[in-house]
C-alpha cells in the first residue's frame, strides 16, 4: 500500500513538472502576450493541481492534506481571476493581439 | 522525486524572470510575475516537504493571497489615469 502511494505520487509530481516546465518554455518562445497568457494559465491550473495532489499522495495526514486543498482551491478561484483581469486590463489598453499577415489584411477593413 | 520537481519549478520560475525582464510590453511583465507568485507557492510547499518540515504550507497560503492582491493592485492601477498619462508620455 505504501509504495502504491509513493509511486502514484510520483506519477503525479512528474507529470506537474512536465507541465510546469513547457508552460515555461512557452511562456519563453511565444510571439504575443495572449499566445504567453494562454501558456501561463495552462501551468497555473493544471499543473499546480498536478504537483499538490502529489504531494497529498505523499502524506496522508489530516491537517496536511487539510491545508493542502485550502491551498489547491484558493489556486483555482485566484488564478483564473487574475488571467481574466489582466486579459480584459490589456484589451482595455488597447493591446492587439499579432495576428497573421494575410488574417490582417482581411480585419483591418471594419 | 521530490527534489526533481523542485529543481523544475525552480527553472520554470528562472524562465518567468527572464520574461519580465525582456518582455516587451507591461502586461507581459505582469504575466511573468503573476506566474513568478504561484510557482512560489508551490515551491513552498515542495520545500516543506523536502524539508520535513510541512508547517511551511501555511506560508503558502498566505503568500497565495498576497500574490493575488498584488496582481489585481498592479492591474487597477494600469487603468487609471496616472498611467496611462504616464505611458502616453513615453511613446
Amino acid at each position: 500500500m505504501g509504495s502504491l502511494m509513493d509511486i502514484s505520487s510520483a506519477v503525479f509530481l512528474l507529470i506537474g513538472s512536465f507541465l510546469c516546465v513547457s508552460g515555461g518554455v512557452g511562456i519563453l518562445r511565444f510571439p504575443d502576450f495572449y499566445t504567453r497568457m494562454h501558456a501561463a494559465g495552462v501551468t497555473d491550473t493544471l499543473a499546480t493541481a498536478m504537483i499538490l495532489i502529489g504531494l497529498m499522495l505523499q502524506n496522508p495526514d489530516g491537517l496536511v492534506v487539510l491545508k493542502l486543498i485550502i491551498i489547491l482551491l484558493m489556486t483555482l478561484f485566484i488564478s483564473p481571476t487574475a488571467s481574466h483581469a489582466l486579459a480584459s486590463a490589456a484589451v482595455h489598453n488597447d493591446l492587439k493581439p499579432v495576428l497573421d499577415n494575410n488574417e490582417k489584411v482581411k480585419t483591418s477593413n471594419p | 522525486m521530490l527534489i526533481a520537481a523542485t529543481i523544475a519549478i525552480l527553472v520554470v520560475m528562472i524562465m518567468s524572470i527572464v520574461r519580465a525582464v525582456m518582455g516587451p510590453t507591461f502586461y507581459d511583465r505582469i504575466l511573468a510575475v503573476n506566474m513568478f507568485g504561484t510557482k512560489t507557492v508551490l515551491l513552498i510547499s515542495l520545500l516543506g516537504f523536502v524539508m520535513g518540515r510541512p508547517e511551511f504550507l501555511d506560508i503558502a497560503i498566505v503568500y497565495a493571497l498576497i500574490n493575488f492582491i498584488s496582481v489585481i493592485g498592479v492591474l487597477h492601477y494600469s487603468d487609471s489615469s496616472v498611467f496611462k498619462r504616464s505611458s502616453q508620455q513615453k511613446k
